[in-house]
């Protein structure tokens, strides 16, 4: 398949075809990533940034690991290690960035639309690796491709996203691929913690979580941040973990073989009961596995197009 | 007839003719022209209307304190090549209009750059320093020239010290502009709270943030039976509101901007900060309620907001840019535009732009009869120009109507019978 997109910023850019070819390349990579020697040399020569204005462990690691084995040669700049915290803007950061020549920059920042707004000041192609509330593009693959190890088809499966819905990437951007591939989608969260007008959003909506759960085949568990309480959305976490943390009962209700997924880092015994997280039904460590395959098919797909090295 | 200009050629109310012009003051518009007048000066109008001087009774010019954005120079050209006859210029610079001699300053670098006009106007600080917690001295601003007070920008949240602002301003013949927003419910939005904002990740704004304001504004008018002017009106339930207050009499006027009544929140797709301004666009309907608002005399005023920034300040992520749409260039051709789509008619913009402006602040306006002051400008409404930053005289380039391709110009511009600007 021919790739012709420069950036990746959310799923809704690539259409359906596009991201079943992302999940058979990232099939390809899994495969690699479980041999004893786990380098291929697709991507030698490559330079990736890795521009982490907001805190992340596992994206980042992901992300760098995916590069390394590949070939790449990944970079890492956080904010506290930028002259961000100098008060440069962040898009002279970013032209010094790419003064360097890199050929990717894969970017995590807190305000929503930043890897847009990078993606239209650089010739080099641009990752978004969580922007704000808005996108979190790779997360999503992963989530599609984790189930699609498990799924044939994601026709007339029920698939339930429980959380703060309100300020998650993860649950947008998932919205939107799962859709795409032919799920249906329910989001269960306190009204607080739902977006406001979502009356479009192709999915349905409950703020009762027994309901929520009846016959669905896959639950994403959203982190809850804890200042989410002190923003007045919330009147404590107790109240939220016993009406909203995910526990065995709930189980009964769903499929019975019904997937737990969560994009980590975990609350456990608030979103979700340890007993759950770590049970036979939760994929959660399939999707770190999966992470690292779906990150490799992206930089492979984006970086080894034909005139990818042409960057002025 | 004695006469210092005669403006030939031009068109009112359909009527082609000379505009005779003497000692600053309208003398007689002579439909078919003139060969009877000895005038000093003659000034070919080839066939353009004529239009009176706009008045905006809502800019920040930024200076003192914010030059590089724009200062009373540029803003004040930006007004004429607009225009605009009079503009009243926000308390929000550095220092803060809270004391004569920031008043002052502005008024004596109003006189400094353009002598004979555009007039500034402007508007005091409601309170010491913007902070909402003490009242500014209204009697020495109002002394030093200011024409109103306003917190704009900063709303006042203790309904107490917004009842004794309006009560102490009256008694100097001035009135209080609100900048109607309840910052609890705003708190760190950046666009207008909705189905756009849902999609985008964007905190959002909602309009009930505004209406609360706009709520208590009425309520607290009908109580003193004191005025109260409501500034950039954005949604409908606010509109409703003003209706409400005008069929009980309640001494409330309102204004809007033209970027209320031509975009909605949809620009904003692509974290478009060019179109990040406080209060948000809203939605299409708040759109077509705020058309008929200003048709039906529910909203009095239309004035720009003018908010002028820097290139660079705009050119960030979505939430660090600063809100602010720069008006004064755009203003009068994007409301032309409604007047070729049928939405408003000329006889709107007049009682918009000047009437009902210079009825509330007690400013003087043309009505083209005589003894009327001679402001006034000739307008092309065939002539097509592209919005950019050559084409814009202010130092704001921030407006959505970057690149837009907009009708209407205006030619020529004289105050006080005094040609301040010309095109031709």
């Amino acid at each position: 398949m021919h790739w012709s997109h420069k950036d990746l910023l959310d799923v809704s850019q690539l259409s359906v075809e596009e991201i079943r070819h992302v999940f058979e390349t990232a099939r390809h990579f899994l495969e690699i990533n479980r041999r004893p020697v786990k380098k291929v040399p697709t991507l030698k020569g490559k330079s990736v940034v890795l521009f982490f204005a907001e805190p992340s462990t596992r994206t980042k690691t992901s992300f760098d690991m995916a590069a390394k084995r590949l070939s790449a040669d990944s970079f890492s700049l956080s904010k506290s290690g930028s002259s961000l915290l100098k008060g440069e803007s962040l898009k002279d950061t970013a032209l010094t960035l790419q003064a360097m020549r890199p050929d990717a920059i894969v970017v995590r920042h807190s305000f929503s639309g930043a890897a847009e707004f990078l993606a239209k000041n650089l010739y080099c192609t641009v990752i978004n690796a969580g922007d704000g509330w808005h996108a979190h593009p790779t997360q999503a693959l992963l989530d599609g491709f984790t189930l699609s190890q498990v799924w044939e088809s994601f026709e007339n499966r029920e698939i339930l996203i429980l959380g703060d819905i309100a300020h998650s990437r993860v649950a947008r951007s998932d919205i939107i691929l799962l859709t795409k591939l032919g799920a249906r989608v329910r989001l269960c969260a306190p009204r607080t913690l739902l977006p406001f007008d979502v009356k479009n959003w192709p999915v349905t909506l409950f703020t009762d979580l027994e309901r929520a759960c009846e016959g669905v085949d896959a639950i994403i568990c959203l982190r809850l941040q804890l200042e989410r309480q002190e923003a007045g959305l919330l009147p404590d976490l107790r109240e939220y973990a016993q009406r909203y943390g995910l526990a065995r009962k709930h189980l009964a209700l769903a499929k019975d073989d019904v997937k737990i997924m969560h994009p980590g880092p975990m609350n456990r015994g608030v979103e979700i009961s340890s007993e759950l997280a770590d049970g036979d039904r939760s994929l959660i460590l399939d999707q770190v596995e999966a992470g690292v395959a779906v990150r490799m098919a992206v930089l492979y797909l984006y970086l080894a197009r034909p005139g990818t090295q042409l960057h002025h | 007839m004695q006469a210092d200009l005669v403006v030939k050629n031009v068109v009112l109310n359909d009527k082609k003719g000379d505009l005779i012009v003497h000692q600053g003051k309208i003398k007689e518009f002579v439909p078919g022209g003139t060969e009877r007048v000895q005038a000093e000066e003659e000034f070919d109008g080839q066939g353009f209307l004529l239009w009176p001087s706009l008045i905006d009774v809502h800019v920040h010019l930024r200076e003192p304190g914010f030059e590089y954005k724009e200062d009373i120079n540029s803003g004040l050209k930006a007004a004429i090549a607009g225009g605009f006859g009079q503009v009243m210029a926000m308390a929000n610079t550095n220092p803060v209009n809270d004391s004569a001699s920031v008043t002052e300053f502005m008024l004596e670098q109003a006189r400094n750059f353009h002598p004979h006009g555009p007039f500034l106007h402007p508007i005091g600080a409601l309170t010491k320093g913007l902070t909402g917690k003490e009242l500014s001295p209204m009697a020495e601003l109002a002394e030093a020239g200011c024409k109103a007070f306003s917190n704009d920008g900063l709303p006042v949240e203790n309904n107490e010290l917004f009842r004794r602002a309006v009560e102490y301003s009256s008694d100097l013949g001035l009135k209080v502009i609100d900048h109607c927003e309840d910052s609890y419910l705003s708190h760190e939005g950046l666009m207008n709270e909705g189905e756009v904002s849902a999609y985008l990740g964007l905190k959002g704004i909602p309009s009930v943030a505004e209406t609360m304001q706009v709520a208590r504004d009425i309520l607290m008018a009908a109580y003193l039976d004191l005025p109260i002017h409501l500034a950039h009106i954005s949604c409908r339930q606010s509109v409703e509101l003003i209706a409400w207050a005008k069929q009980k009499s309640i001494p409330i006027t309102a204004e809007t901007c033209p970027h209320y009544l031509v975009w909605d929140e949809t620009l904003v797709q692509g974290y478009n900060t060019l179109a990040k301004v406080n209060p948000p666009l809203r939605t299409k309907d708040d759109v077509l309620a705020l058309q008929q608002a200003v048709r039906e005399k529910v909203i009095d005023v239309l004035a720009t907001d003018h908010a002028p920034h820097a290139q660079f300040e705009k050119d960030v992520p979505f939430a660090e840019a600063p809100n602010g749409i720069s008006g004064l260039d755009t203003a009068l051709s994007l409301c032309f535009g409604l007047v070729l789509d049928g939405v408003l008619s000329n006889d709107d913009l007049i009682r918009l732009f000047v009437q009902a402006p210079a009825e509330i602040f007690d400013l003087k306006a043309n009505a083209f009869q005589e003894g009327d002051v001679a402001d006034f400008f000739l307008f092309a409404p065939e002539a097509e120009w592209e919005v950019g930053p050559e084409t814009m005289l202010s130092k704001g380039k921030n407006t959505p109507a970057l690149g837009q391709k907009l009708r209407g110009q205006v030619m020529a511009h004289f105050l006080r019978g005094r040609l301040v600007f010309n095109r031709i």
